[in-house]
Order: structure tokens, then C-alpha cells, then sequence
């Protein structure tokens, strides 16, 4: 770091680049995204002018399948469908579910809110599972310490399709205290929410956990404790916030597995998401829809990845002080060097 | 996805001295945690190898009349409702898991590795090129990946391993990136410069040990969760398919039968758990006793 | 009324003993110095009177009283009632010691937010003077800079301050000077004198005893952790009795020698420098040597020369450039003008594959060598690869006898050859390094605060391997250095760097008896005072 005066936070112009920059990144992520599922649809085997008349089975004439083809553009090469599929993403056109006749904007507006709050709760309650586990541990000994080690190890593998199902045989049908499956109250959401959280709880936990003992051996723990600090103190103004930033970088690359882990635990708890729609539409080659439901998915990490760095900024303020978007340069190691031969 | 832990790269972080020797390398004890983690992959290994050692019966023998059967001296875990002994079967489904778990993590390493050396080693702008591919690949959940592979190869034991195999190759990506590029900027390989060797020998003698020794840790960590989402594939009936005995697919049996028949559910869930568990517990118990400074 | 009393302090770490039956006594308003070689046991000593022993140690003690409350059976809940309000402790790494995520103002009033009723207002006034004090902008205690904007000298009074504020009647400073080039250090100490004068008693812990000479009233000297000798600072300076204590005199003697300017050894004076001392030209001549990082000038058109066989010392404050001139040197750093020659041939700037076949030709000597030795190899290993151009890793025919000798030239215990570099002490190691360095026979070596590092007993003796490897051998050397007193007995001309630019440079002798510049005059001053002590 170099000395003298810090450098102020640019302002709201660094912001606004931060921003445009973000955005560009996430477009360029969608745009992969879009192409990537054009690509896998089209090598799923199947003709898809029969998938949209109903699948294999359907019996369609050969006039019909021709319509069809025509209809929906499917006989043009392929990269003008390629570029017609991104031209009406690009405006907003999602499409017609090929397997449910319904604008793909529909469904998604209907089931992916459900999915998508199931993460996100998800992730809230993993964060507070794991920091009450981390203080819980380093308060109260080595056996503690060992204890909540093994928890949390064994919780990050445990695998939620299980998991659901046993919390629903003992909290739902043998102790009654919660709905087993989703009855559109906020009860009915406390089951699937602990499900999807209690892997990523495990995770993290460890995660924060070794971040808490690897800060407490630290020079300036030793500072505050020097001075007096408190043992929460102690935790809530140092340990955590060191131990809290691998975390935070975690939970954003994490997202896409706890979204695939609220897909399984819907089919768990019946809850109408998108779990059972995107089976479906993979396996019917129902494309307009998998390019909606990847797209919207893609979007929410992207827009998941730019709150994660905000928080991170919060929490450490060295951040702030570097240019927003701009990371730690490669080779910016050496450039302390001037500074550190004799202190 | 990324169902891997970065390991404590705080290396910057300033050490109170006194605070016990932290980071004398320490060969060879993996501790008693270690050891017990350590004896159960050894069973598992052993079960997957001869299942007939360790677990009565043929998985597959079907016994209408012995359906749905409690746990018993005659069926240790009972029977499921084609009354197949439970407990065959789950010592049977463990040379899948295994395998699946362990050869998942080779593809997802052995590419995360790939792309995450060839980021950390090469110019600013091959890095920026993966950089970008491996933030595109986070943005797909692995459902959707391994839906879209099952839809083109068919469902099967292969194909979810290779969608577990691609979900996981970016997390390790971005973890050996972070070695490689700390490595390359080490005082020991500023050494290696100012003695003049060549860059080849440096990579080669200094940078790739340094860097793809804690992977081996980690990949340890991600045989545990390629197991279950491995397991999850099957529980959804795009893994391996009926009849074969796998925990995942004995949890989709089982749950019809959660009320009546819940030992169906638990052993298969149990394993997954003590599996996945064991080899999470050796691996950072491998990453404990290798860790240096 | 003494601040801390500890009689019969015995402590074990793991099962082993380092600090046996310790007996300590600081006065009000007094200043005691602890000092022993790393590993003696004083930090453990200091840790345990604050009751901060590190986890896995077991604490014995007949009486442990600190500002005058019996501390022996203490919960931690009352400990902490002590700490910061009636004991300061300011520890040794100071690097680290700040939180790096925190504001700095915030770190300096917690022992007021934790011990005092003082509102939040009151706060911010009594951090600002006590910033004041130190000599910090006392705007920090607001302005939410962090730790990282700071350098080491303004971190180490920053915690100072933190550990002050609180007008504590004791204050533990652990090494408060190491690392730190002398203006700031005498910065530093001068700040712990005004907590004594204030009427607190100062105990100051530290492996150099030339650091002490004019700052503390008594010492206590440990050994092995064992205390072996103690009595005001002059009479312990004049005859010392216990030899440990006589090894730390001669160390802090010949250094105050030295920078006082009534030196014996400057460098061409002593030994015969062997082979053509003065051949064609320089074998390392550097001009108009630039560098900027970040917009801030590094190096600023620095010009030297090199003679075959002597010694050029570059001295300066942290941050002056002195490093990165000697990365420069080295091809670890381009500079964005200016050119290095090797014996009159292109050096810097140059494609390293042109400049590969001469690396031997240079070797370099670093202030950590540890981080420089690669954790699987043995000493061995070590100074194989080095005299074999990395091709060889075990000792096979020639090589085995050069080992040995290699290891002889340095004082290294052949013994040693199997063990990790990695369990040698640190000066163990530097000698490897210096070794290493002189596996290829180098013409010369560029040496970035070698000793700095070290015990000052140990920088005694690594110097004067050095002193006698210059002579000997007759490579030149570039020594880099914040520490006068080194540089003195080992250069035989010197460069002096301020803000990135040369600004004087001549004879050692010439520069340091009669300095023409204002920045060297106050170098030597803060050298002078810090050996001194005077106020």
C-alpha cells in the first residue's frame, strides 16, 4: 500500500464506470449464456417441429411438420436462426413455450420468483447459521471447536433431496409444528428454506470458521486484545469481518449450486417453481423455455455478483479506496516493495 | 457451481509469534479426526471392490414376498418394495458413488487445473479470456448443464458424471489461477530469476508444486460433494438408471414409502452422508499435515 | 510504588521450559530494559505480565503484581478490566498490528471506549492530542484512513497512541524499534520516554542492548531464559560479568563505535583486498536510473560506480528508493530510464535471455532469506543447485567437498547439510544465503538489509563473516541499509538516497565525519541520538 494521503473514492463518475462496466460484463455473460443454449439444444437429439406438435408420439402429418417448420423458422440455416433467436431475446421476446403453449415470459413470471426466493432466503439463513457457528465454536473450547467442525462438515454433504424428506417426517407429520408441503403461508416456507440453507450453512460455517482461527492468531488480535477487548467485541469487530470475505466471494460463485439445490428441494416440498418445468422443457427440446430459464438464471448470478462485491466493499474498505472495479493488478505485489525494505 | 472451498490463502496476514508453531510442516499425522475418516474411505473402498465382503445378498434378487420388511437380523436395513435386501444394496451402490465421485473430480480438476494454469501463466490477456469463460460457466447452474448433457448423450452414470465433471472444472479454475499467480510472484521464484535459470525450470522446479499441491487437498474436498450431486442426479431419474443400485435412486424409491417404510430413505441418505463426510474429513486432514509456512 | 513486580515467573510452552524463576521489578517513572537473543524469553516474560500468554502455555508465579493489583488469580473478565487502562502493550510486529479493515482513529480510542465513560465527543478530542503527541496528523483520529495508507514508522506511533491514550501506569513495549530506520526509531522511543515522564514505568524489551545504552535506566539481561544479570544501564555496560551479556556489549559497542565516527574498520582500511583492486573501469556502473510506480518518482536520475573489490554502501530512510534500486540491479525491476553495465557489457535494460548466461556473474543476499529457500530442498540441496546451475540435486563427486568447504567459508556446521533451511535460525540462514550466493563465484553481490533482521548479536557476527568474505574473496558488494552503523564498518564508499535521488555520495569516511548534504547530517544525527539517548 503506498503511504501518504489516501486515495478519496473517486466520486460518483467511478461509480457510474463501476456500473456501465458491470453491465457490460453482465451482457457479454448473458449473450454467452444465449449461445451456449442454442448450441446444447440444437445437439439434443429429436426433431423439434415435433416436439412443438407434441412430442415423438404425436402422430403429425407430414404437411403438419412442414408447417410447422416453416411457421417457426426451423427450415432457414442455422445461423439466421441464430441470429433471429438473439435478435428477439435482444428486444425482450422471450417466446412461446414450445411444450406448454404459454409465453415463456408467463410461466417464468409465475415459477421463477419461487425458485429464485427459495436461494436467496437460503443464502440469508446460511450466513446465519454459519456465523452463530463460528462464535459458538471459538467461545467455548476445543470440544466445541471440534464439534461444530464435524456439523459443519457433515452439513455441507448432506444432501438436501434427504435432508427434506427426514425434516418433513419429523417437523411436519410426526411433531405437526410446520406445514410439510407449501400451503402459501410464510410456515409453509421455513422447511424448504432450511433444506436449501443448511448445506451452504455447512459450508460457509467451515469457511468462516477457519477465516475466525486464522485471524485470531493475528498481530492485531493480539493489539485489541491488549487493549482490553471484549470477547464479542473481539469477534464482531475484527474476526468476522476478515473471516467474512472468502465467504462473501463464495456465496456469489455458490449461487448457481443453490439454485440447482432449490430445484431439487421444490420437488420435495411441491413447491411451484421451476424444478419440474425445466425437466420438461430439456427433455422435449422445448427451447424458447430452457433459454428463458438459463437467461433469467444467468441474469440473477450476474446481478448476484455485483451485490456481492458492493458487500464487499462495505466490509473491507481497502476496497473503496482502489478505483471501483479496478482489481488488485497482477505483479501489484511488487509494488509494495519500495516501502518494505526497512519499515 | 462451485461446491469448493477456497483453501486460507491469508498469507499476508501478520502472524503474533507466540501464538504456537502455526505452519511447521508437519509430516505424516492426519490426526485422530483424519484417521477415523481415513479407515472409513478405506471400507468404502473395500466395499466397492467386493461387495459380497461386506454386505449379504444379491442387490438385485427380488423377494415380492419379503417387500417392505424392518430392519431384522435377517435384513440388517430391511428390504425396500420389491423386497430387495437394503443393506446389499447399499453396499452394492458404493462402487457407483465412488466412482462417480471420484472420477467427476478428476474431469473437474484435471480441466479446472488445465485452464486455471494456463490463466495463472500466461499474459494478461489470456487470462481475461478465461477469466470471462470460467465467470460464464458459474453462471449456468449445474442442473441445467447436467440436464442439457443427459438430454444429448441419454441419461446414465457417464453422463452425470461428466455434467458433475464440467460444473465443478470452473471453481477449481479460479482456486488454481490464485495459486499459480501467487506462486509465480514468490520470493523463491525471484531467487530462481537472479540465478538465471530458465523460465521452463522455474515453472517447472517452483511454480506447478507450489501451486497444484493444495489442489490435491481440494480435490479431496470435492470427491465429498461430487458424490451428492451425483446422488442428486440420480434422485431426479437422469443418473444411473433402475434397476442398479444407487443411493440417490434408492432415496426417489424410498420416498413414496417415507411413512410405512423409512428405512428405505435412511440407510441411502446415512451413506451418502458418512461417505461424503469421511472423505471431506481426510482431505482436510491431507490439507492440515501439507501445509507449510 | 513499582508498576509490576514479578517474582519466580516460570513458564512452559508444549513441555518445555523457556522462561525459569524470572524475577522483575519496574518503578514508577522508570525505565527497564529486558534484554537477551531471540529466544531467550522475554517476549513469553512480557506476554505473561499482561496475562496474554499465548494458548498452551502453562504460567507459574510466586508473585505477579501489576499497577499494584495482585494479578495471579485473575479471571479473564478482570484482566480485561486492567488491560489498556492500567497496562499498555505495544507489540512487536507492527506491520500487522493495526487492523487492516478498521479505521486507524477507531483503533486508537477503543482503550477510551472500553475502560472510560467518556462520551463519544470526548473521545475524538483525546485521540487527537494523543495522536498530536506522537507526532501523527491528529485528523486520523476521524479522516477513517486505514492502516495500509500509513508506513511502518507512523503505524508503530499510532500504536503508541492507542496503547497510551488510556494513560496506562505501565507500559510493555515489545521490540518497538526493530525494523525501523533510525530517525523514526528515535521517534518511537522518545514517545515512550513521554509516557514515562508522565509517571508511568516503561518496560522496554529488545535484543539490542546499544538501543537501551541511552534510553533506560536499568536492565535486566536474560539468558536462556534465565535472568543473568541486572543493574542500572552504565554499570551493566562497563564490566559486564555474565558472558551473554558481554557478547550483547561488544555487539552494541562496535556499532556505537562506529556511527560515532571513531571507527577502527571502514572498508578499505583493513584486510588486503585481493586481485586487481582497481582494473578497468567499474564492474557495475549504473546512469540516470529512473523508476515510477503509480506516478510516484521511486528513482530519480541515480548515477553510481562500482569498483572491482570494494564495497558501495546505499543508505536511507524507508521509502528513499534504496530497494528498488537494488531490484533494479538485479533485473527484477525495468526502470523507465537509465541504464546498469556488467564490466562495461549491457546489464539493464536487457532481454533476460541475453542477460541469462551472466546471472552468475551477480548474486544477491535478501533481508528474508528464509521466503527464499524453497521449503523441500535441504542445505544441501541449496548450495548444490546453485553450484551446478540447477542442474544437480545430490552431492555427487566434486560437489560433496565444495559443499563442505562452502559451508566452512560461512561458519555453518557441515552437520547441517541434511536439515531444511526452514528449521536453521536466522542467522543460520543468512549464512546459507551468503553461501549460496557465493556458490558461483560472483564478481558481485548486491545485498538488500542483510542484517536487519537479526539479533543484534548475531548482525555482529554475520557482519564480520562479511567483513572477512570482502577481504578474502575480494567481490564487490553492494550493501543496501537503513542501519549506519553496519554500512560504516563494511562499505568502503557510500551513496546516500533521499526521495528517490543520490544526494551525496564519496568515501565512507569522508560522508559520515564531514556530511555535505542536510538529509545525511540528520541520518547520522538520528543515529547518534538513538545510541545515545540524549533528550
Amino acid at each position: 500500500m503506498r503511504r501518504g494521503r489516501p486515495s478519496t473514492p473517486a466520486g460518483w463518475s467511478a461509480w457510474v464506470l463501476w456500473g456501465l462496466r458491470r453491465l457490460a460484463g453482465g451482457i457479454g455473460v448473458l449473450w454467452a449464456v444465449a449461445t451456449i443454449v442454442f448450441v446444447a439444444i440444437r445437439l439434443i437429439p429429436g426433431d423439434p417441429a415435433l416436439a412443438i406438435l407434441g412430442g415423438p408420439g404425436s402422430q403429425a402429418s407430414a404437411e403438419a411438420v412442414a408447417q410447422v417448420r416453416q411457421e417457426y423458422g426451423l427450415d432457414r440455416p442455422v445461423l439466421v436462426q441464430y441470429l433471429v433467436f438473439l435478435g428477439r431475446l435482444a428486444t425482450g421476446h422471450l417466446g412461446d413455450s414450445y411444450a406448454f403453449r404459454t409465453p415463456v415470459a408467463t410461466l417464468l413470471g409465475q415459477q421463477l420468483p419461487v425458485t429464485l426466493t427459495l436461494a436467496v432466503l437460503g443464502l440469508v439463513g446460511a450466513w446465519v447459521l454459519a456465523i452463530a457457528a463460528a462464535w459458538w465454536s471459538t467461545q467455548r473450547g476445543r470440544i466445541a471447536a471440534a464439534l461444530t467442525s464435524g456439523l459443519s462438515v457433515t452439513a455441507s454433504v448432506t444432501p438436501h433431496f434427504w435432508l427434506g424428506s427426514v425434516l418433513i417426517v419429523v417437523f411436519a407429520s410426526s411433531l405437526g409444528w410446520v406445514p410439510a408441503v407449501s400451503d402459501g403461508t410464510p410456515a409453509g416456507w421455513v422447511l424448504p428454506v432450511v433444506t436449501v440453507a443448511v448445506p451452504v450453512a455447512g459450508y460457509l460455517a467451515e469457511t468462516i470458521r477457519d477465516g475466525v482461527v486464522d485471524a485470531q492468531r493475528s498481530a492485531f488480535a493480539l493489539a485489541a486484545r491488549s487493549r482490553g477487548e471484549t470477547r464479542a467485541g473481539l469477534f464482531g469487530r475484527h474476526l468476522l469481518r476478515h473471516a467474512a470475505l472468502p465467504g462473501i466471494a463464495l456465496s456469489a460463485w455458490a449461487f448457481g449450486s443453490l439454485v440447482s439445490g432449490a430445484v431439487v428441494v421444490e420437488s420435495v416440498f411441491a413447491l411451484p417453481g421451476i424444478g419440474r418445468a425445466l425437466v420438461t422443457a430439456v427433455t422435449q427440446r422445448d427451447m424458447p423455455l430452457v433459454a428463458g430459464i438459463a437467461l433469467v438464471s444467468a441474469a440473477a448470478y450476474v446481478v448476484v455478483l455485483a451485490v456481492a462485491d458492493l458487500v464487499e466493499r462495505l466490509v473491507d474498505p481497502r476496497a473503496v479506496a482502489t478505483r471501483p472495479g479496478v482489481r488488485t493488478r497482477r505483479g501489484a505485489p511488487r509494488v509494495t516493495r519500495p516501502e518494505t525494505g526497512a519499515r | 457451481m462451485s461446491g469448493i472451498a477456497e483453501p486460507s490463502l491469508q498469507a499476508g496476514a501478520q502472524r503474533d509469534p507466540a501464538a504456537g508453531r502455526s505452519g511447521r510442516f508437519r509430516g505424516g499425522t492426519l490426526g485422530p479426526a483424519g484417521t477415523v475418516a481415513a479407515a472409513v474411505v478405506a471400507l468404502a473402498v473395500v466395499a466397492a471392490a467386493w461387495p459380497a465382503l461386506l454386505g449379504g445378498g444379491d442387490p438385485l434378487a427380488v423377494h415380492p414376498s419379503d417387500a417392505l420388511l424392518a430392519p431384522s437380523t435377517a435384513h440388517l436395513f430391511g428390504t425396500d418394495e420389491s423386497g430387495r435386501d437394503v443393506l446389499a444394496r447399499v453396499v452394492a451402490g458404493t462402487r457407483a458413488s465412488l466412482v462417480v465421485g471420484v472420477v467427476a473430480t478428476l474431469v473437474g480438476g484435471g480441466i479446472g487445473t488445465v485452464l486455471g494454469v494456463v490463466a495463472g501463466l500466461g499474459g494478461r490477456v489470456v487470462d481475461a479470456v478465461v477469466g470471462r469463460v470460467t465467470e460464464v460457466a458459474f453462471a449456468l447452474p449445474l442442473l441445467l448443464v447436467a440436464l442439457v448433457v443427459i438430454a444429448v448423450t441419454g441419461p446414465g452414470p457417464v453422463p452425470a458424471t461428466l455434467a458433475v465433471g464440467f460444473a465443478t472444472a470452473p471453481g477449481y479454475a479460479r482456486i488454481v489461477r490464485g495459486l499459480v499467480v501467487r506462486a509465480r510472484s514468490s520470493q523463491i521464484v525471484e531467487t530462481a530469476v537472479v540465478m538465471g535459470r530458465s523460465p521452463a525450470r522455474i515453472v517447472v522446479r517452483h511454480v506447478l508444486p507450489a501451486a497444484l499441491w493444495p489442489v490435491v487437498a481440494v480435490g479431496t474436498l470435492g470427491v465429498g460433494q461430487a458424490i451428492v450431486w451425483a446422488s442428486a442426479l440420480s434422485y431426479l431419474g437422469v443418473g444411473t438408471p433402475p434397476p442398479a443400485p444407487e443411493w440417490g435412486a434408492m432415496l426417489a424409491d424410498g420416498r413414496t414409502y417415507l411413512q410405512t417404510a423409512p428405512w428405505m430413505s435412511t440407510f441411502p441418505g446415512l451413506a451418502i452422508v458418512v461417505l461424503a463426510t469421511a472423505v471431506t474429513v481426510l482431505g482436510r486432514a491431507i490439507r492440515r499435515t501439507g501445509a507449510h509456512r | 510504588m513499582s508498576v509490576l513486580d514479578i517474582r519466580g515467573l516460570t513458564v512452559a510452552i508444549g513441555g518445555v521450559t523457556v522462561v525459569h524463576d524470572v524475577t522483575l521489578r519496574v518503578e514508577a517513572g522508570e525505565c527497564v530494559a529486558l534484554v537477551g537473543a531471540s529466544g531467550s524469553g522475554k517476549t513469553v516474560t512480557a506476554r505473561a505480565a499482561l496475562g496474554l500468554s499465548a494458548p498452551g502455555s502453562a504460567v507459574r508465579v510466586d508473585r505477579l503484581t501489576v499497577a499494584g493489583l495482585d494479578v495471579r488469580a485473575f479471571s479473564e473478565r478482570r484482566w480485561r478490566t486492567v488491560r489498556g487502562s492500567r497496562v499498555g502493550y505495544v507489540g512487536q510486529e507492527a506491520l500487522g498490528a493495526l487492523d487492516p479493515l478498521r479505521p486507524v482513529g477507531r483503533e486508537v480510542a477503543d482503550a477510551l471506549r472500553l475502560h472510560t465513560e467518556l462520551t463519544a465527543a470526548d473521545r475524538v478530542e483525546a485521540v487527537r492530542s494523543a495522536l498530536g503527541a506522537v507526532g501523527l496528523d491528529p485528523s486520523i483520529a476521524t479522516d477513517g484512513r486505514l492502516a495500509g495508507t500509513l508506513s511502518g514508522g507512523m503505524r508503530q506511533r499510532a500504536l503508541i497512541a492507542a496503547a497510551t491514550v488510556g494513560s496506562p501506569d505501565l507500559v510493555v513495549a515489545d521490540e518497538p524499534t526493530t525494523a525501523l530506520d533510525a530517525g523514526v526509531a528515535v521517534t518511537v522511543m522518545e514517545q515512550l520516554r513521554t509516557a514515562q515522564r508522565r509517571g508511568a514505568g516503561l518496560l522496554v524489551i529488545t535484543h539490542d542492548l546499544g538501543l537501551v545504552a541511552g534510553w533506560a535506566d536499568r536492565v535486566v539481561v536474560v539468558h536462556e531464559g534465565r535472568v543473568v544479570e541486572e543493574g542500572p544501564v552504565d554499570a551493566v555496560f562497563a564490566d559486564p560479568q555474565h558472558e551473554a551479556t558481554q557478547a550483547l556489549v561488544r555487539a552494541a559497542s562496535h556499532g556505537a563505535r562506529d556511527a560515532a565516527g571513531a571507527g577502527t574498520g571502514s572498508g578499505s582500511g583493513s584486510g588486503v583486498v585481493s586481485g586487481g583492486a582497481h582494473g578497468a573501469g567499474p564492474v557495475l556502473a549504473g546512469e540516470g536510473l529512473s523508476r515510477s510506480f503509480d506516478g510516484v518518482r521511486a528513482l530519480d536520475e541515480v548515477s553510481f560506480g562500482l569498483g572491482r573489490g570494494r564495497v558501495l554502501g546505499v543508505i536511507g530512510a524507508s521509502g528513499s528508493g534504496k530497494t528498488t534500486l537494488a531490484r533494479i540491479l538485479l533485473g527484477l525491476e525495468t526502470p523507465d530510464a537509465g541504464t546498469v553495465t556488467l564490466d562495461g557489457a549491457p546489464w539493464v535494460p536487457l532481454p533476460e535471455r541475453a542477460r541469462r548466461p551472466h546471472r552468475y556473474r551477480l548474486a544477491a543476499v535478501v533481508q528474508d532469506p528464509g521466503a527464499t529457500f524453497d521449503e523441500r530442498w535441504s542445505v544441501e540441496r541449496v548450495l548444490v543447485d546453485a553450484m551446478s546451475d540447477g542442474s544437480a540435486k545430490h552431492a555427487r563427486g566434486a560437489l560433496g567437498p565444495r559443499v563442505d568447504a562452502a559451508l566452512e567459508q560461512v561458519g555453518l556446521d557441515p552437520a547441517l547439510r541434511r536439515r531444511s533451511p526452514l528449521t536453521l535460525s536466522g542467522g543460520q540462514r543468512q549464512r546459507l544465503a551468503i553461501a549460496r550466493a557465493l556458490a558461483t563465484d560472483p564478481e558481485v553481490i548486491v545485498l538488500d538489509e542483510p542484517v536487519t533482521a537479526l539479533d543484534a548479536t548475531v548482525q555482529d557476527a554475520v557482519l564480520t563473516l562479511l567483513e572477512g568474505l570482502r577481504d578474502t574473496t575480494g567481490v564487490a558488494m553492494v550493501f543496501v541499509s537503513h542501519d549506519l552503523r553496519a554500512v560504516r564498518r563494511m562499505a568502503d564508499d557510500v551513496l546516500v538516497v533521499h526521495d528517490g535521488r543520490v544526494v551525496e555520495h564519496g568515501p565512507v569516511a569522508a560522508v559520515f565525519d564531514r556530511p555535505t548534504h542536510a538529509v545525511t547530517a540528520r541520518l547520522l544525527h538520528a543515529a547518534d541520538r538513538l545510541a545515545s539517548g540524549a533528550a
